[in-house]
């Protein structure tokens, strides 16, 4: 055993290995993305590490390292199980060999999401089961227990965990890997009987899944994580059951003084019954502190029905817990003051003077800002549709560019421009998308729109990384997990592959170049694309520093009210360059009318 | 024991570093630690905090409102947003330099940080403002505000660690070449 201060997905990230996985593959996302960069870190070679093209790629390399009977490992954020959730919900039908985990951080809030969904619905709705942990240190022994699970009963469990799990850092024990799971593996044994999905066979296996979760709720009433607190005590007539990241704000609240009975619920799927029933003996009312969804509320509601039981439970569809955002100590310290009829302290007025709004934005240097100003300028005064969609470019929605005019999920600005464009005939559309989007989920949809004869500019914005979670490689980058560099994929040869007769790669850094590129493109018929390439600042040296010309500069502010970079300031009414936040990108200089900001090296 | 720090500043004034020196510290001193970073969209160029919890007891990883011992701020307004989390008499290490939001410019704003020092001057007793232009300058360098700051938090109240346990931190995880630097940022507010 050793110690080390690590954070929650380092931690699962250990677990896996202590395990023994020996095949791990993931789209990155937040709050997930660390589980699978830690195991590229620490590997010593012998695990098989990727990131892939989208989640359901992942889910699918990982199923067939786990029919061979090797251990498996597939991360991913709540939205990304969307997209892997077919094969996900055949594969509960097949099973598999060697243990496998999907491992998805949920978001409430949500942080950095587009929803809130709760994968412990999702466990219920794909026959998966899944583990809960509440802590860092749990959060690295339940790992390990999760394998064991899933290898033991021929079934993929989910790992699940939140923001607060997957980013928070404890000092934990950890083992060496010299105290980690080996084995050997067995490899993949044909079988046409059990390896092919048929309706018959799914009949055959819908059948045992129902008996083996009826099973298995009975071994998670035993498993140690579900576990009741003050259960002796028997005149206490008032309990609460919780789970995840809000059993730790439930306890900060609860002292030896107002200890209630308290069940932490670690594996909401299969429901551990039996266990619910013991902490439901003699209580007249329970308290459910949960984030998402009313999961472990519906469940005592249905057990209380299925036993005829009195006991009254509270929680997100009583009122008594909010039912969107995070939790907090605050909030479910009041949940508890009010279920237990006491006066919360009141919050002392807030007088203090209005602080400042930090709203996200594009970086000082960032070619989004560019590839946005030069489409903008191209097309002023014309009817345009811009579809975004996800990642860093999503900014590009906050004024001034004010350039996203929709969002949903991953790749899907370019088939929502297609729909709009097919109502609106006379408007412009454009799809902006992100190289890594691109290949996660664009390419597609771009058959779909040329394949239909629509009518729309396709954008790529190519930074040659996964800039939004932290600069992960993708296929057109050439580099893999493992450390091998390969041949990239090309994006203007994938285009003209599916049939584009226009696709333009340009540097949206060369301003003038590039709002020229984007009047020709648009004005021509059918799919066209441009290219935006330009690598993401933050991978970069930056090239110099802009400076303003005093003697030029009239303070229009031309500079700063259309492009809105933080580097550029108000110092004392007057427009200057922050020198510690410039990167000499050079495109203030090609927007301002007066020739008054000249370039740093590297922009002569 | 068991200390609360709160540190909070903006993305990219080293408050990351700050932490992980008082997690290690704490961990060389056979101390459980648990901590949270704000992560992801809110980090660029947006208000970012550590919550680091010494010794035992604690469950949450977030410090609950009205429980930190100290805060240590890296900009003026960012001490004023974590306030609701001091605990009565806890202590505040402030950095007087304002971080203008990067919108500013775009107009909408009239922040100014001597409004935010005045505040916390109304408020609270165990204040420590400094100057660390000024510091930094004497130092010869701006990247070491995280290590004044800790060292000044350590001068002025308990954060239950020495200088000598920051230290031995710096010592582990800072490259060896900028040991010398911090070790005087450490030391400059005595």
């Amino acid at each position: 055993m050793a110690k080390e201060f690590i954070m929650g997905n380092e931690a699962i990230a250990l677990g896996a290995m202590a395990a023994g996985v020996k095949v791990v593959a993931g789209y990155p996302g937040t709050p997930s993305t660390e589980v699978l960069e830690t195991i590229a870190k620490r590997n010593d070679g012998s695990i098989y590490v990727e990131w892939s093209v989208n989640e359901k790629a992942g889910l699918e390399v990982a199923a067939g390292a786990a029919y061979a009977g090797a251990r498996s490992l597939v991360t991913m954020k709540q939205v990304g199980l969307n997209v892997a959730s077919d094969p996900l919900m055949c594969l509960e039908y097949i099973g598999i060999k060697g243990g496998m985990v999907v491992m998805v951080a949920d978001d409430p809030g949500p942080i950095s999401s587009q929803t809130e969904q709760d994968t412990r619905t999702q466990a219920f709705f794909s026959k998966l089961p899944l583990f809960d942990p509440s802590t860092v240190q749990e959060a690295y022994e339940m790992m390990i227990e999760a394998f064991d699970f899933s290898e033991k009963y021929g079934t993929p469990v989910f790992f699940r965990s939140t923001t607060r799990v997957c980013h928070g850092y404890a000092s934990i024990d950890v083992k060496e890997p010299s105290e980690y799971h080996k084995y050997e593996v067995e490899g993949f044994v044909k079988d046409s009987s059990k390896w092919v999905i048929f309706p018959r066979l799914s009949l055959q296996n819908h059948k045992k899944i129902v008996e083996r979760n009826i099973q298995l709720s009975d071994i998670f009433s035993e498993y140690e994580r579900n576990f009741i607190i003050s259960e002796n005590d028997k005149n206490c007539r008032k309990g609460i059951a919780t789970h995840s990241i809000s059993y730790c704000y439930a306890m900060e609240n609860l002292d030896e003084s107002n200890m209630l009975r308290t069940f932490r619920v670690a594996t909401p799927h299969p429901f551990p019954e039996k266990k619910a029933l013991e902490f439901l003996e003699g209580l007249d009312e329970v308290l459910c502190i949960e984030e998402l969804d009313p999961v472990i509320e519906k469940e005592l509601i249905f057990i209380c029905g299925k036993y005829n039981l009195k006991t009254k439970i509270l929680g997100k569809m009583s009122g008594n817990i909010k039912v969107a955002g995070e939790n907090t100590v605050e909030s479910v310290g009041e949940a508890i003051n009010v279920f237990l009829g006491k006066e919360s302290e009141k919050a002392t007025e807030n007088d203090a003077p209005a602080l400042p709004v930090r709203p996200p934005v594009l970086c000082a240097g960032c070619p989004h800002r560019a590839s946005f100003y030069a489409v903008k300028e191209a097309m002023k005064g014309k009817k345009t549709l811009y579809c975004g969609d996800i990642g860093c470019y999503t900014l590009g929605n906050a004024k001034p560019l004010d350039m996203v005019d929709t969002c949903l999920c991953m790749g899907a600005g370019i088939n929502i421009a297609q729909g709009i464009g097919h109502l609106e005939p006379d408007t412009s559309c454009f799809a902006f998308v992100g190289d890594s989007t691109f290949f996660a989920s664009g390419i597609t949809g771009v058959i779909n729109a040329f394949y239909n004869q629509s009518n729309m500019t396709l954008i790529v914005l190519d930074n040659s990384t996964t800039a939004m979670t932290g600069h992960q490689p993708h296929p057109g980058t050439g580099k893999t997990m493992m450390g091998e560099i390969v041949s990239k994929v090309s994006i203007e040869n994938v285009l003209r592959a599916i049939g584009l007769e226009t696709v333009v790669t340009v540097d949206p850094l060369k301003l003038g170049e590039a709002i020229s590129t984007v009047k020709e493109v648009s004005s021509k018929s059918g799919v066209k694309a441009i290219i935006f390439k330009s690598p993401c600042v933050a991978i970069i040296k930056p090239t110099g520093k802009n400076i303003i010309d005093s003697e030029k500069c009239t303070n229009c502010k031309s500079c700063i009210k259309k492009l809105g970079c933080p580097a550029i300031v108000l110092k004392d009414g007057k427009v200057a360059i922050d020198e510690t936040l410039c990167t000499g990108c050079g495109i203030c200089g090609e927007v301002c009318p007066f020739g008054a900001i000249g370039g740093g090296e590297g922009n002569e | 024991m068991s200390k609360n720090i709160i540190l909070c500043g903006v993305g990219g004034q080293g408050t990351v570093l700050a932490s992980k020196l008082l997690s290690a510290a704490s961990m060389a001193k056979g101390l459980p630690v648990k901590s949270a970073e704000t992560i992801g969209m809110a980090q660029r160029g947006g208000s970012v905090t550590s919550h680091i919890r010494i010794g035992d007891g604690a469950y949450s990883p977030l410090i609950p409102m009205g429980k930190a011992d100290v805060i240590i701020a890296f900009e003026p307004a960012e001490a004023v947003r974590m306030l609701p989390y001091l605990k009565e008499s806890g202590a505040v290490i402030v950095n007087s330099r304002p971080v203008m939001p990067v919108t500013a410019a775009l107009g909408g704003s009239d922040y100014n940080g001597k409004e935010m020092t005045d505040y916390l001057a109304e408020k609270i007793d165990n204040l420590t403002v400094i100057d660390t232009d000024k510091a930094c300058e004497e130092l010869g360098s701006s990247k070491v505000i995280n290590v004044l700051l800790l060292g000044a938090a350590i001068s002025k109240c308990d954060i239950g660690l020495s200088k000598e346990d920051i230290r031995n931190a710096i010592g582990r995880i800072v490259p060896e070449k900028f040991h010398a630097l911090n070790f005087r940022a450490l030391d400059y507010i005595g």
